[in-house]
């Protein structure tokens, strides 16, 4: 199975009372807060953090796109995901994503998605979310009652514009162009794969299986509260009849790793209780911009707290609402499986059962979250790719991965320098 | 009170809503935000002297799922017009709240043969930044009755689920009047309509709730300065900015001696 690791990129010095003091993490968290200055720093610990993940022998790395939010300094993460390209070698880079509907044109996501993919000689993974409320409705100001049509328009004009060989008009409902030809073109052929992050609404599981997308369930809540996405997703596959194959599916995981289960505890409590915590304080005004959840998405979500299903906490709900029902404390944190912690052993032992229980071949894991520091998050990483990624490799061993990109051959790449800072006598 | 009939009409292939009550000249009332879930007093207040008509717009309460194909807000204007046509309130007076006072302006500035009178209740489509409306989209869900009606409770009355209702599709009916406002007027309710005021020859009434606290009261100086034709404003006391629920008696005796 494939092991990515994946990084928010959150601000690391929100205050201690910053539920009690700020409304909210996200839209209208005030700017006296930032400090570029620490921000400096933490960007660049953060770039050292992936292209260590990298080095230690991670499948992939992964960034993601967020707006005016506490916990994600990432607005274009195609900015670092370039950087990422020249500073990996083999490492697939994932980027979770673009979200189409933002970019106008949206021909900007094929672009820039195809530079990221010839600088990196063929390795990206080409993520395309819809964005939650905050990210789309409320900074960007998209209108919510259009926001999923204009996602699907633009999925359909990226994929055109890397696939088309002449120059075409496109006539949408939303974006007219008259000369659609895009320079660079993407390295692997017809395109990066397509993954899509989903929060479990019906119409998602539907479109990545009829159109064999990897459909990602990127959740902070863990594999327990996950479980009745991914079956959705599954049963959905079933019905269609498509294979289920584990490589067709992603899933989030915090992840903490130590000696003993006691010392994770100790060691990861305070990054996590940050991040769920101060991170996820989340303005409910920002939670459901009308028209964003699908009427068949509302439906399903009051017929899910009819029968009081599993997944009623979730079924409909909005990023939003559900950043507003987490717990906060370390111990309610790891008892509801937010965070797998323990030693390389038990840590191994329940990611075995998340990949197979929830059928994932592909496990996105935060291995930073919150303030974990810099030396923290170093320690999380080596001992999981030293201990646990072993006992690991062979989950979903049979099964053929049609979803990971196809780089260049090495010898046909580019002789990429070795970073050498200048020494101060020179 | 309240025996009304209840019509079918179809505007872009959806069917939609229209009621009707009571005799005399023809009169018709688009609702504002929120839309009509169900019957209100105040319409019952405007079908006492007149033939009232009132049309669902679409994606609001009586409009099915209407605004999901109308994209931009020439296409809305189009189909007000259209709704308007087949409802038979071409050249009639017309009277309209908040959302659908918008509209109505915008119908009577381009197509002035389509409203004899105009009676609008604090329209949407204005944004002054130093005295911007009150996000509707961006509450709590407990902040909503208060802010669309001086008395909440007049606002809950109106959504809460009648008996024998469906339970799942009421729900989402009441959002998708949210969806369809915010489909036309995301996000700063700024349609730009102030340009086109000039073109409303219409003898204009402009209600404003004395306690409106979505739309800005000095909204209505603009409109009134905008429109070419005649305009009076009058100012509803103890009304929030759904007036016309919160003292339906008194907004309709403003708007029905005005026609007059």
């Amino acid at each position: 199975m494939k092991l990515m690791w994946f990084h928010l990129m959150p601000y690391t010095e929100l205050p201690e009372d910053f539920r009690e003091a700020n409304p909210s993490v996200w839209v209208d968290i005030h700017s006296s807060l930032f400090d570029p200055k620490r921000a400096h720093l933490m960007y660049n610990d953060f770039m050292d953090e992936l292209e260590y993940a990298a080095e230690v022998g991670f499948d992939a790395v992964c960034v993601n796109e967020h707006h005016s939010n506490g916990y994600g300094l990432m607005p274009s993460p195609n900015l670092i995901a370039s950087s990422l390209a020249r500073r990996t070698r083999d490492t697939a880079i994932c980027v979770m994503g673009n979200s189409l509907a933002l970019y106008n044109p949206p021909t900007r996501v094929a672009e820039e998605f195809a530079m990221i993919d010839c600088i990196s000689g063929g390795r990206l993974i080409a993520g395309f979310p819809v964005g939650t409320p905050m990210d789309t409705c409320y900074a960007y100001g998209t209108n919510p009652s259009q926001l999923r049509q204009r996602y699907m328009e633009a999925h359909d004009l990226v994929i055109r514009a890397w696939t088309e060989k002449e120059t075409f008009a496109f006539n949408g409902r939303f974006n007219q162009q008259r000369y659609v030809n895009i320079w660079p073109r993407p390295v692997q052929n017809p395109h990066p794969p397509i993954w899509v992050p989903g929060g479990g609404s019906v119409e998602t599981w539907h479109w990545c299986a009829e159109m064999n997308y990897v459909y990602c369930y990127l959740s902070y809540y863990g594999y327990k509260a996950g479980r009745a996405t991914m079956d959705g997703f599954w049963a959905e596959m079933d019905r269609l009849g498509k294979d289920r194959n584990p490589y067709q599916a992603g899933f989030l995981q915090f992840i903490g790793v130590a000696e003993s289960r006691q010392q994770a505890f100790d060691l990861y409590g305070e990054a996590a209780e940050y991040f769920y915590g101060r991170c996820l304080h989340v303005d409910p005004k920002w939670a459901t911009p009308p028209g964003y959840t699908s009427e068949g998405s509302q439906r399903a979500g009051i017929e899910s707290q009819v029968k009081q299903a599993a997944d009623s906490a979730v079924r409909g709900k909005s990023t939003g609402e559900r950043f507003a029902a987490v717990a906060r404390d370390m111990d309610a944190i790891v008892d509801n499986g937010y965070v797998i912690i323990g030693s390389p052993d038990e840590v191994a032992e329940q990611l075995r059962e998340v990949a197979t229980q929830l059928n994932v071949g592909h496990l996105m894991l935060l291995l930073q979250f919150g303030n974990m520091s810099k030396e923290l998050t170093r320690y999380n990483t080596k001992l999981f790719a030293e201990q646990v990624m072993p006992k690991l490799k062979d989950v979903h061993a049979s099964w053929t991965d049609h979803w990971w990109p196809k780089p260049m051959d090495v010898s046909q790449r580019a002789e990429i320098p070795a970073y050498m800072p200048k020494l101060a006598a020179e | 009170m309240s025996e009304f009939e209840t019509l079918t009409v179809d505007v872009n292939g959806f069917p939609t809503r229209i009621w009707r009550k009571g005799s005399g000249p023809m009169l018709g009332f688009l609702a504002g935000y929120g839309g009509l879930p169900r019957w209100m007093p105040f319409l019952d207040e405007l079908a006492k002297t007149r033939t009232l008509i009132v049309p669902s717009l679409p994606g609001f309460p009586g409009g099915d799922r209407g605004h999901t194909i109308l994209d931009t807000h020439l296409d809305w204007l189009l189909a007000v017009r259209d709704t308007l046509d087949k409802a038979g309130l071409a050249g009639a007076d017309l009277a309209a709240s908040s959302v659908g006072a918008s509209l109505a302006a915008d119908v009577a500035a381009l197509w002035p043969h389509m409203v004899r009178k105009l009676a609008l209740i604090a329209p949407f489509g204005l944004f002054d930044e130093k005295n911007p409306p009150t996000d509707p989209w961006a509450q709590r869900g407990d902040a909503v009755p208060g802010l669309m009606c001086a008395d909440p409770d007049i606002w809950k009355a109106m959504k809460a689920m009648p008996e024998g209702a469906n339970s799942i599709e009421w729900p989402i009916e009441q959002v998708r009047a949210n969806e369809a406002a915010a489909r036309i007027f995301w996000p700063l309710g700024n349609t730009r309509i102030e340009k086109r005021l000039r073109l409303i020859k219409a003898p204009t009434l402009l209600l404003w709730g004395e306690q409106d606290k979505i739309m800005p009261r000095n909204y209505a100086e603009i409109f009134a300065k905008g429109i070419t034709g005649p305009t009076t404003t009058k100012i509803v006391a103890g009304a929030g900015h759904l007036a016309e629920h919160d003292r339906p008696a008194e907004v309709a005796g403003e708007i029905v001696a005005f026609l007059s």
